[in-house]
């Protein structure tokens, strides 16, 4: 006789306990960080409550959370849209990089143009190029049956060095000393800001693209074929649902998503092309998308606390005196205590006498 | 899939509203008197309010771009900030470490700004417009930015010569070099670092004319890993002393793993890699980090672009290792001793005849380069090997 642990998959994961058990998770994550906290000297209540105020206690917390969550929102949808097919899309950090490369592109050929051309015109920009740039793995998929996860990951080293290469080489700003990084923008070519914050216009596009894609994700046609693509892709085939049709569809929008917030970030907040844009903001939406188990809804909200971990993670040095790595340590324990509480969400564990 | 929906829906409205309404909400009333751009740069920058009784401590905020524990870059400069607290006892400094160049700079900048933090220093190339953003909505509070070129009535920059320190270096490499072929582990192709390069091959060709400097750019400062497999490229080729502009000693320790030299940079390097670090040209950030902070606190800073010498003890050069031979630390020394007096400069280091990669006259016999033409410079001096991104 001995003793088994077994995960045996619920047939219908309780609504409650997809509730309950992240926000158990969360307060499991805080407490082994505070056992951390305590371990170096410090009062984890007074850590906590540091890392919450400096991300929502203040109108600037607030809005620089805001900052942060727009790009983890929008190429967080992008993903999701990909994942809700099983398309592993795992270059929305490309995808932004080539949108952002798109968009400063517009932005520098055209200096005199009116803020009402420039802007959608950047936004086209962005998006198309986010989409091409995600139909390489797309096409590749659909025609080769290439692994989309291999080819979109290698292409965001490729649209990394693009970018650096055009900010050190042809697009240097002639006026910079040398130094790398476009020349600014145009004032025409930069997002509107809300008051004296930075929060800028792109918060709108995340809210909107969360909007559309709940649309279409539920009441369009097309967003029932991704759907039925997403739950059984061998039912799908017999109802006569082109795959490869929805391959490069859904890979361009979600690739077109990542681009805008690559335009949003450029246009947004740094006012031009430089190394850097983004400190792996397209990775970290994998993250968000997946915690937010792909809802759109969820997603605006999810990467609002995500970039309030990140924002309220400076605190830690700031007023706390911690090393940069307890920051990273705490984010840290919090996914690996939400994606393992997943675990019981749609498995339950039984435990049975074997002989 | 959308079993939670109506949860998170409510979940989403609810934070949702919450954020606009705070983002949005009593825009004028609780913002700090909204910044007016600086006055007239006549007026010295306001400094610290005297207050009547015992005042509190100055405070001063560091950003760095690596860890504290880098051993190069950050680390020195980390060390400016401690000696800075130990010989200003009015002082009481905070640091943060690992900030992202991009987006995330300009935020805690700020925070620093409005937590009432009276000097800056952002000690990163990428911190230059956060800086510079910033320091135009806090004018009583002294930015200083360290390598680069934009300046505000509120905002000076600051950078050394290390070139002297690395000239030097380059005449112990070029006497140490047995294949002839040195490889030079460099981060960005910015003219910072370009100097450097020409500095080092300058060096290292006075003393040995058939000697090449072979660049390999890893475009990064600080990446450990990258920076050794930089390093053993360049040892592949056949080159037996490794220099470098990166923040880790990874070249260095690359170097040792082989049985070749090295030289190190930004601190001494000798106890990652005792048996290859000939020496490393290091910076003192603390003589500048006091002598600024005191100026503020004095209230006769000035917006300012600091670059200090090896005169002026912001830079020097690690001691030598004792396995260099007495001739070449002889001769290394007596030129240490002409920069020290000023007798050196690197306006002597960069004088003509200079010819480029092509073999080109550049710089004619009997000129110099001036200041403006070394901060902006983007060509390599004959003798190096390697490309500049065009």
């Amino acid at each position: 006789m001995k003793l088994t642990l077994r995960l045996e998959r619920r047939l219908t994961p309780s609504r409650a306990l997809g509730f309950l058990i992240p926000v158990f998770s969360i307060v499991l994550a805080l407490c082994f960080g505070a056992v951390l906290l305590a371990a170096v000297g410090k009062n984890p209540g007074v850590v906590y409550q540091k890392m919450f105020s400096g991300a929502f206690g203040s109108r600037f917390g607030l809005t620089e959370t805001v900052v942060k969550a727009i790009p983890l929102m929008l190429s967080g949808l992008g993903v999701a849209v990909a994942f809700r097919m099983l398309l592993w899309n795992i270059g929305a950090e490309g995808q932004l990089q080539i949108g952002a490369f798109a968009a400063a592109g517009v932005a520098l050929a055209f200096p005199q143009a009116p803020a009402v051309v420039i802007i959608p015109a950047m936004m086209l920009a962005g998006f198309l190029g986010g989409a091409l740039w995600a139909s390489i793995p797309a096409a590749l998929k659909a025609k080769l049956q290439v692994n989309e996860i291999i080819t979109s990951l290698m292409l965001n080293y490729v649209a990394i060095y693009w970018v650096e290469y055009l900010v050190y080489g042809p697009w240097r700003n002639p006026k910079g000393y040398g130094f790398p990084g476009t020349a600014p923008f145009s004032p025409a070519a930069e997002l509107p800001r809300l008051g004296t914050s930075r929060v800028h216009l792109g918060l709108l596009f995340g809210l909107v693209a969360a909007l559309c894609l709940y649309f279409i994700l539920r009441r369009t046609k097309w967003g029932y074929e991704i759907r039925v693509i997403g739950e059984n892709p061998t039912a799908a085939r017999y109802a006569g649902i082109s795959l490869t049709r929805n391959i490069l569809m859904v890979m361009a929008l979600s690739g077109g998503l990542a681009g805008l917030a690559g335009m949003s970030e450029v246009s947004g907040i740094i006012h031009a092309l430089q190394r850097g844009i983004s400190p792996g903001y397209g990775y970290t939406a994998i993250i968000v998308a997946w915690l937010a188990k792909l809802n759109p809804w969820a997603i605006v909200v999810v990467s609002f606390l995500f970039a309030g971990l990140l924002v309220g993670g400076d605190q830690l040095q700031i007023s706390m005196g911690l090393p940069a790595a307890m920051s990273n340590i705490l984010q840290g324990a919090v996914l690996f205590f939400i994606l393992g509480g997943e675990i019981l969400v749609r498995n339950r564990i039984s435990l049975t006498w074997e002989k | 899939m959308f079993r939670g929906k109506v949860l998170w829906t409510l979940l989403a409205a609810l934070t949702l509203v919450a954020t606009l309404v705070a983002a949005c909400g009593p825009t004028p009333t609780p913002v700090p008197p909204t910044p007016t751009p600086v006055a007239k740069p006549t007026i010295p920058p306001p400094t610290a309010t005297p207050a009547p009784t015992a005042p509190p401590k100055m405070k001063v905020a560091f950003i760095y771009v690596g860890p504290i524990g880098d051993a190069g870059w950050t680390w020195a400069h980390d060390q400016g900030r401690l000696y800075l607290e130990k010989q200003l006892p009015y002082v009481e400094t905070t640091y943060i470490e690992n900030v992202p160049e991009g987006a995330d700079a300009e935020r805690v900048i700020r925070d620093f700004a409005q937590k009432g933090y009276q000097v800056i220093f952002t000690t990163s190339f990428g911190y230059m417009d956060p800086t510079i953003n910033v320091a135009k909505d806090f004018p009583k509070v002294t930015f200083m930015h360290c390598s680069g070129y934009k300046t505000a009535a509120n905002s000076g920059t600051y950078f050394g010569k290390i070139e002297e320190p690395r000239y030097v270096s380059g005449l112990i490499a070029g006497k140490m070099t047995k294949s002839n072929i040195l490889g030079y582990v460099a981060a960005y192709p910015i003219p910072e670092v370009i100097r450097g390069i020409n500095a080092f091959t300058l060096g290292v060709r006075a003393v040995n004319p058939k000697a090449q400097v072979r660049v390999v750019w890893t475009n990064t400062w600080y990446d450990p890993a990258k920076e050794r497999t930089a390093a053993e490229g360049l040892l592949d080729l056949g080159a037996d002393v490794i220099a470098q502009h990166q923040d880790t000693p990874g070249p260095q320790q690359a170097a040792e793993a082989r049985g070749k030299y090295g030289v190190g940079y930004d601190a001494d390097m000798s106890k990652f890699a005792p048996k290859a670090v000939l020496t490393s040209p290091i910076w003192n950030w603390g003589v500048y980090y006091v002598d600024a902070v005191k100026r503020v606190k004095e209230g006769t800073w000035k917006t300012e672009q600091y670059w200090g010498g090896w005169k002026d003890g912001i830079v020097d050069l690690a001691p030598i290792a004792a396995f260099v031979p007495a001739e070449v630390k002889k001769l290394a020394e007596n030129k240490v001793a002409e920069f020290k007096t000023g007798k050196a400069t690197i306006f002597t280091v960069f004088s003509g005849p200079l010819k480029d990669q092509t073999g080109k006259v550049v710089v004619p016999e009997g000129k110099s380069m001036t200041g403006d033409e070394l901060l902006n410079m983007t060509w390599f001096v004959e003798g190096v090997v390697g490309t500049i991104p065009k």
